[in-house]
């Protein structure tokens, strides 16, 4: 398994965007002139309200979605000179409700891109049955056809599928927006961990601040038309928006994330707007 | 296409079209038997199809005549009824009825279903009566869907009618059997032009009609 | 009972040959309109060029169809051809519709998945969106196979023998027997083939049968 890149940070960019821009014959224009790198090994979270052109942007990397001006890289490559069905089989691609194919069963499902790449069933289908483990799906469920699964397993085969040929790229597009909230939670927990043991390039798309604090190493705050309004750690953000815009996003302006000491006892206890108690404060550099 | 300018040469004589077993009465009878046998179907089969759709009772038994009524061969249906009631008019016009009412039947009671729910429950909600709800709302909405499978049923009709004359009745088919029993394959061909003829001008009828009675604010 | 029992060998013959008339319309009405469906899911104006050529074709009568065919195909009015490519004709005006919406009923998500896993387009198009369109085309392929079975007959008042020639004859000889005897095979022969068609539908596309009952969402979530 690919197992390269543990060090985020540095400076060494696998996706680059260069001045993409991406207009309709109608006149729209989803993506205006965005720039960004995503840094080897680590996880890049584009989050923004539906229509803000994030999707657009995701769909740029795999040429799902031609950019009307600019580039993206892959590796120093313009993906524009690239076969783009090559190109997609060595890109995992993770959409929300799976995209899985209903008519073929999980095993095949997840052995997809190898099976078209033309290894052996046999090989294809060992390979899957390990992802399998991988992602924490019994092996039981292999013969079974995407439909009998719940939603949450239908993601883990999503993303069992979409590391089946080992790429060292990752495209998410909200693949947790349809699931419900509780295992919504233990897919974002079960990602993390996962990521920490791969650490593959993952371009997360979401309109879901909370799971971009969560997931993101770096989180680039979307307005419409994919304008970058802040880009930063989690912590910068919450620590300095840099407009309204940012602070009314992330739930500062109506103080849903501001969090009150209370010092009573021996701990200084954290209540939220409401003044309710969410937890207590800790000793510093005691975090993660 | 010899044979094809010779059938176009008969229909052109105007000598062909009249007299007592002339192209004119033919048609005529042809036209004649179509509307009688559909105008019997919808007036057994429409009430009995917006009961169905209304009431939702009976849905599978209407299904399944509609399904079992494509498997049925119409020229069995009416040399059997022709050979049960004889020479005539009777048997062809009852099989030619029989054939036309699971179409009819379909297009009664898929017409109510086609009624947005919502709409019909308003209706109830708001305080029409059973009947009301029927001859108001879901009949007016669902003409559309009924005229399309009355437009169906002419259809069918229109194209076994031309067995008719197997059996000894008038219409187009007498043409085309005479044709064949003397070896004029002129004669045949006029009479399928002109059967091709009428099944197209009921479909351009049965089409405006449908729009016409679309309500205004489902068209498009 | 003691005319068919008589008369074994002729039904039995006559069945034959109804069947040879049957199948291959059936067939060549699947076999065309995928080709032909494809074309009409990519071009809008072969779409509607088509799709109302095909309502048109419908709503010719069988029986003028096969008087007018010997003038395009150069056959005698006898000729068996002129029933197969006349149903032939019908099957794929019934069968392109279908196939159209049943292309368009595949889930676009799924589509657009298998494209960003990098399936060329052809193979996208036969291994994703046809077999997805399958049980859609199965509906109306089963709906072509009853109406052929039961148009065949109208050919024996041509004298192209079938089924239908036990009306024919029986009407002429006066034999209800013949007649009835023909009405049952006919419509029996309609529902051999359509549960055929069902259960062969149901083996090649077996992710489309109802799911067992508590197989949903056991294990990790």
């Amino acid at each position: 398994m690919w197992q390269g890149g543990d060090t985020p940070g540095e400076d060494l960019a696998v996706i680059t965007f260069e001045h993409v821009a991406k207009s309709y014959p109608d006149g729209t224009r989803a993506v205006e002139d965005f720039s960004a790198e995503v840094p080897v090994g680590s996880t890049t979270v584009l989050v923004g309200s539906s229509g803000c052109g994030k999707t657009t942007l995701l769909r740029m990397v795999n040429r799902m979605v031609q950019p009307s001006s600019g580039r993206v890289l892959l590796d120093g490559r313009d993906v524009a000179s690239q076969d783009p069905v090559t190109l997609r089989r060595g890109i995992g691609y993770v959409m929300q409700s799976g995209g899985l194919l209903p008519h073929r069963r999980v095993l095949d499902n997840i052995a997809t891109v190898p099976l078209l790449e033309g290894v052996s069933k046999k090989d294809a289908h060992g390979r899957a049955l390990e992802l399998m483990d991988l992602v924490g799906l019994d092996r039981s469920m292999a013969r079974r056809y995407p439909h009998q699964l719940s939603g949450g397993q239908q993601q883990r085969v999503g993303v069992a599928r979409a590391l089946a040929a080992d790429p060292a790229v990752l495209l998410m597009d909200e693949p947790f927006a349809a699931v419900d909230p509780l295992v919504r939670r233990d897919l974002q927990q079960w990602l993390l961990g996962l990521q920490g043991e791969l650490g593959k390039t993952v371009l997360f798309i979401t309109h879901d601040i909370a799971e971009a604090l969560l997931l993101g190493d770096q989180i680039l705050i979307l307005a419409p038309g994919a304008q970058v309004a802040q880009r930063g750690t989690g912590e910068e953000i919450l620590a300095q928006p840099a407009n309204d815009f940012v602070r009314d996003f992330v739930g500062l302006a109506a103080g849903e994330r501001v969090l009150h000491p209370s010092g009573s006892g021996d701990r200084t206890v954290l209540l939220d707007a409401q003044g309710r108690a969410v937890g207590v404060l800790g000793e510093p550099g005691q975090h993660r | 296409m010899i044979q094809l300018r010779a059938a176009l040469d008969w229909l052109a004589d105007g000598q062909n079209w009249t007299g007592a077993h002339g192209a004119g009465v033919l048609v005529w009878q042809h036209l004649w038997y179509s509307l009688l046998a559909v105008a019997i179907a919808a007036a057994v089969a429409i009430p009995v199809g917006w009961w169905v759709g209304h009431t939702r009772r009976g849905r599978g038994l209407a299904v399944g005549v509609t399904g079992a009524a494509r498997a049925l061969p119409t020229l069995g249906l009416v040399t059997l009824l022709g050979l049960m009631l004889g020479v005539g008019l009777q048997a062809p016009i009852l099989a030619l009825v029989v054939l036309a009412i699971p179409s009819v039947l379909a297009g009664a009671y898929s017409s109510l279903e086609a009624v947005d729910p919502q709409v019909v429950d308003g209706a109830r909600a708001s305080g029409m009566s059973e009947l009301q709800v029927l001859s108001k709302v879901e009949v007016p909405l669902g003409m559309p869907v009924l005229v399309g499978g009355l437009r169906s049923a002419m259809l069918q009709v229109i194209a076994t009618a031309t067995l008719a004359a197997y059996v000894g009745g008038g219409g187009l088919g007498r043409l085309l059997f005479l044709g064949l029993k003397t070896q004029r394959y002129d004669l045949m061909l006029a009479a399928s032009l002109l059967v091709i003829a009428l099944a197209l001008a009921s479909e351009v009828v049965f089409t405006l009609l449908q729009q016409l009675l679309t309500p205004v604010s489902a068209r498009r | 009972m003691s005319w068919t029992l008589d008369n074994l060998d002729v039904i039995g013959q006559l069945l034959g040959r109804h069947l040879l008339l049957s199948l291959p319309p059936i067939v060549l009405s699947l076999l065309l309109a995928i080709p032909l469906a494809w074309v009409a899911t990519r071009v809008r104006v072969l779409r509607a060029m088509l799709v109302g050529g095909s309502a048109l074709l419908y709503a010719i009568p069988s029986l003028p169809l096969f008087v007018i065919l010997p003038l395009v195909l150069g056959t005698g009015i006898r000729s068996q051809w002129n029933i197969i490519v006349a149903l032939t004709l019908y099957g794929v005006a019934l069968m392109l519709p279908a196939t159209v919406d049943a292309l368009a009923q595949v889930n676009p998500r799924v589509l657009d998945a298998a494209q960003a896993m990098g399936y060329p387009s052809l193979s996208r198009f036969l291994a994703v969106e046809l077999p997805l369109a399958g049980p859609t085309m199965l509906a109306g392929l089963r709906v072509v196979a009853v109406s052929t079975v039961s148009l065949v007959t109208v050919g024996a008042v041509l004298g192209v023998p079938s089924l239908g020639s036990l009306f024919t004859d029986g009407f002429q000889r006066g034999i209800t027997e013949e007649i009835v005897v023909g009405l049952v095979l006919t419509m029996l022969l309609a529902l051999v083939l359509d549960l055929l068609i069902a259960h062969l539908g149901r083996l090649l596309l077996p992710w489309s049968r109802p799911l067992r009952r508590g197989a949903v969402g056991q294990g990790a979530p």
